[in-house]
């Protein structure tokens, strides 16, 4: 498998219209270089990949920026409201 | 032993008290916590709620937390179940519950799963009032509520 697979929810699933998407994994080193290239191809993407996001690679959540291999997956989503 | 479901269908407390308490003369504790849906929040009257939700990192994370509260407290059972999909006022949408041999690590247990679930488990609440549906915002109090236990982390 030579892609990064990038899931979207709740709101931001919204504003994106999208809920899951593949990337070619060569174009993407590290979590922050995924967001960029994300905002590159679709800029009307800027300000809602802008607000207060997490993010989890492979379903754990991660707050630093990691390396992506192909392969992974990536979830954006707003703070979690459970409970 | 831990019990993790997330759902759409409702859960009774009865049921899950009976699997905490089957077989288990060793705990003389047992504390539990129900979310449920309220009429009103701070914006509006809150006529339905729906739960979304991370298929496969939802269940990983619950379990997670439960590993992680082991580690901490003498926790023998713990048993979380979340109902996902569309709510109405005054219906279950969380099952928190811990058995111990005492009290202590019961009451604490059954908080700190709570205060990492509301911060950390992938769930998005979705809000019907008369006016349209809004996303939930994410409090700052939870926020806070669930870093006291890392810097409570010293046991």
């Amino acid at each position: 498998m030579s892609t990064i697979t990038v899931k979207f929810f709740a709101r931001l699933k919204e504003q994106t219209g999208v809920a899951e998407m593949t990337i070619p994994a060569e174009k993407i080193q590290t979590l922050n270089g995924l967001k960029h290239y994300l905002v590159s191809q679709h800029p009307d993407w800027e300000i809602d990949l802008g607000h207060p996001m997490m993010a989890a690679v492979n379903q754990s959540m991660v707050n630093n920026n990691p390396d992506l291999n192909a392969g992974d997956e990536v979830a954006f989503f707003p703070p979690v409201t459970g409970g | 032993m831990i019990h993790i479901a997330v759902q759409e269908d409702d859960f009774s407390v009865q049921k899950e008290y009976d699997r905490l308490c089957e077989a288990n003369s060793q705990d003389g504790a047992i504390v539990f916590f129900v979310g449920r849906v309220r009429d009103v929040s701070e914006r509006q009257e809150v006529t339905a709620m729906t739960l979304e939700h991370y298929p496969g990192m939802t269940e990983k994370c619950l379990h997670e937390l439960a590993n992680e509260a082991k580690t901490r407290w003498s926790l023998s059972r713990i048993r979380i179940i979340h109902r996902v999909g569309r709510l109405l006022p005054a219906e279950q949408i969380v099952f928190v519950a811990v058995s111990s041999p005492n009290r202590g690590a019961a009451f604490q247990g059954a908080e700190f799963l709570m205060d990492y679930l509301k911060t950390q488990a992938p769930f998005w609440k979705k809000e019907e009032s008369p006016t349209g549906a809004h996303w939930v915002d994410a409090k700052e109090s939870d926020r806070t509520k669930a870093d006291q236990w890392i810097k409570n982390k010293l046991k």
